[in-house]
């Protein structure tokens, strides 16, 4: 059982993350029993199988998958999760934000990966809702530093009103 | 210029809060150093040669003398007594311990400043025309924009780790004074029939290992529009820049590999939904940040005196530096000065704590308290009384930053290079030494005319030697030092890059190999021609001819040479 980050707070979880293996085709990569997250291939590979197994398959994504291909299969899956491989690498954020706001998707959306205290704030700011950190990562800490800061002056997912729509901020005003 | 409202002050106080937090578990050993790399890189934090180097954002050219004068007391007190203005309006200390930057930050957030993104693969600070607000040629004073872009990329939640650093610039005026197309995205601001402010939008520009200039992806985009439109680009560029190489990262790399007209379409396909949404820049925004760059109490005055114009006829040195120093200015009766921090023997764009604080008196003094970084690594008082212009030259030349050579041969544009900076290749500043050192002859210069010789270190380009009219760039052979020359860069509205005159020179060559290209500049160039002019209409041919002689033996050897190292 691992542990996750949600609405500020620690949840256990039972999703398992699940690679396809090397030299392996994604219509014959076993999935044992329990809640696996799979890669995408997988899933376009296996999806008639995994029907019987409704609850228990998510999807996660790497930034090399089509977010076209994958809007028209993510009603099926309990929850999406995106890859950060390094956290370093911010493609991520842009493809979470596509996926909630060009492809509606409102269902649980996971970051898996290199997740690290730092970027967390960005993360939900996108529109993550769980974040499943790295193993590394303290999560007593992580929880210390979900809201670094206390406004946003652009609009993203949680809030797509930039500063200035969101409060009247007159010539030398002061903070309501 | 711009202050701080509750809501500015209490982010930037949050951003001093988080570093200091971050480096306390950097230290704790909580953060790994590849972890806190970024963090601190965004946070204008390198690990330098010898010491931390730290870049403070000077948005878009402007500071206050009450800042400078922080700026000055952080150089006694926590440095070594000087700092250095860069190529994008910046400021950089050299030798502050890791341990005193978060107190550092803190001291320079109760003067409204900051270092946020002034490093990292993320949005830099905003740059733009020095003379912003007061030139003559200004169509749209670029500030507010500027400072609406400023806040925007603070902090944005999508574009913290981009594939690599990403520059925008903007310019309003006739004459490109920003290079915005060297620039990831260059904004020109200009106004149509009924007075409407629209934006060219310039994508893919930018010097480094590939230098390639900006081309055009939208004409006429209204200023509402702005940040929806780059965040559309920025979006595709996160997406679909390369990280597989840090030197094929940059969006320029991604502009050229998909074509102009392929990128644009997917630009327009993302900005389609953003378009009218609520990043659209509202009129009361725009009206509320204006309100901040509203003409200082200017006196009325005649655009004449008889003591300046007394002066002017009697004193040659004033003369030329009100010729080279002193510009225009759209109020009757005032002017713009640069002052030069191109002394000969000071690293250019270096200034010491007592030159910031006196500069900060000048300000007060003479120009509303406020003043300008150029990306020429020049300090601007923007609003001078004509008839203040004698004094303050005595001031200035007392206070060694009134070299008369803005826009001359050794108003030298020079990175930090290879004594300080851990990317250099070479160094770059006992070059720009060594030339000023070799032309301190003012007659000379002035007869020369307009020249930028610009020198960078290394490919990365901070000196911006590709755009230099004479271009030197530092490359490492085999652990030595040598000097590629390019002649026929320029900025401006034609800009363009510099082409490599042939195979690079050892350090101590490089004030004869200026010398030549001069000679052949004087014996060919026809009346009021500059030399870029001339390089332009001669071809490269008379300059390497001079510069390497007439046996093409000698030159294939040389070349040889340099190849084998």
């Amino acid at each position: 059982m691992a542990e996750i980050l949600k609405n500020g707070q620690v949840h256990s979880d039972n999703w398992q993350v699940l690679h396809l293996e090397a030299d392996t085709d994604p219509a014959a990569q076993a999935v044992a029993p329990g809640q696996w997250l799979v890669p995408f291939n997988v899933w376009v590979a296996q999806r008639d199988a995994f029907k019987t197994r409704a609850g228990e398959i998510g999807v996660w994504l790497s930034a090399t998958d089509d977010l076209n291909a994958v809007a028209a299969e993510f009603a099926a899956w309990p929850l999406v999760a995106i890859d950060f491989p390094k956290f370093t690498d911010g493609r991520g954020y842009s493809i979470a934000w596509r996926l909630r706001n060009h492809h509606k998707y409102t269902g649980e959306l996971r970051a898996i990966g290199n997740v690290l205290v730092d970027q967390l704030f960005f993360m939900l700011r996108v529109g993550f809702d769980t974040l499943a950190l790295d193993p590394k990562v303290s999560t007593e800490i992580a929880l210390k530093h979900l809201t670094p800061f206390p406004d946003t002056y652009q609009g993203s997912t949680d809030n797509p009103e930039p500063l200035f729509r969101q409060v009247d901020r007159v010539l030398g005003g002061a903070r309501s | 210029m711009y202050r701080y409202d509750d809501y500015d002050r209490a982010l930037v106080k949050a951003r001093v809060d988080q570093f200091r937090d971050q480096t306390a578990r950097w230290q704790a050993g909580e953060l790994g150093d590849e972890e806190f790399r970024p963090l601190r890189l965004q946070n204008g934090l390198y690990m330098q040669r010898h010491a931390p180097m730290l870049r403070i954002a000077v948005p878009y050219a402007m500071i206050s003398a009450a800042q400078l004068r922080v700026l000055a007391a952080i150089a006694r007190e926590e440095d070594k007594g000087y700092a250095h203005f860069t190529t994008r309006h910046n400021l950089q200390y050299n030798w502050i311990p890791m341990a005193r930057v978060p107190d550092v930050l803190a001291r320079l957030a109760e003067v409204e400043m900051h270092a946020i993104q002034t490093s990292g693969n993320c949005i830099r600070n905003v740059t733009s025309d020095q003379f912003s607000g007061i030139a003559p040629d200004e169509v749209v004073d670029t500030r507010p924009l500027a400072e609406i872009i400023r806040q925007w990329s603070t902090f944005h939640p999508e574009f913290a780790f981009l594939p690599r650093k990403f520059k925008i610039a903007v310019h309003g005026a006739e004459r490109d004074r920003a290079v915005v197309q060297v620039h990831d995205i260059g904004l020109h601001l200009y106004r149509d029939d009924k007075g409407e402010v629209l934006a060219r939008v310039w994508v893919g520009g930018g010097l480094g290992r590939t230098p390639i200039l900006g081309e055009i992806i939208h004409e006429g985009l209204p200023w509402r529009h702005l940040l929806s439109y780059m965040e559309a680009i920025i979006r595709v560029y996160n997406l679909e820049g390369r990280r597989d190489n840090p030197y094929k990262a940059r969006i320029k790399i991604l502009v050229k590999a998909l074509g102009i007209d392929e990128f644009r379409s997917k630009v327009d396909a993302e900005w389609a939904s953003l378009k009218d949404g609520p990043a659209t820049i509202t009129d009361a925004e725009l009206a509320r940040v204006s309100a901040y760059f509203t003409a200082p109490a200017y006196a009325q005055l005649p655009d004449t005196d008889a003591d300046y114009e007394a002066r002017l006829a009697s004193d040659k040195a004033f003369a030329r530096w009100v010729q080279q120093n002193v510009h225009a200015h759209r109020v009757p009766g005032y002017r713009a000065v640069t002052l030069s921090l191109k002394a000969k023997g000071q690293a250019p764009g270096d200034i010491t704590d007592v030159q910031m604080d006196a500069v900060a008196d000048l300000a007060d003094a003479y120009s509303f308290g406020e003043l300008r970084s150029s990306h020429e690594q020049n300090l601007v008082l923007s609003d001078v009384e004509l008839r203040k212009l004698p004094e303050l030259f005595d001031k200035a030349k007392a206070l060694k930053l009134a070299s008369s050579t803005v826009g001359l041969l050794t108003d030298i544009i020079c990175c930090p290079g290879g004594d300080f900076c851990d990317l250099a290749n070479a160094k770059s500043i006992p070059i720009a030494k060594a030339i000023m050192e070799r032309f301190d002859d003012l007659d000379y210069l002035h007869d020369i005319g307009e020249l930028d010789l610009n020198i960078s270190g290394c490919m990365n380009a901070c000196g911006h030697h590709h755009v230099g009219h004479i271009g030197v760039l530092g490359v490492d052979k085999n652990d030595e030092e040598w000097y590629q020359v390019t002649i026929g860069g320029r900025q401006g509205n034609d800009t363009r890059l510099g082409k490599v005159i042939g195979p690079s020179f050892a350090a101590a060559d490089m004030p004869d190999v200026v010398t030549k290209l001069l000679e052949t500049y004087v014996s060919l160039r026809e009346p009021e021609e500059r030399f870029v002019e001339t390089v332009v209409r001669v071809g490269l041919d008379p300059f390497k001819l001079s510069v390497y002689g007439e046996s093409a033996r000698d030159r294939a050897n040389k070349k040889k040479e340099a190849e084998n190292g």
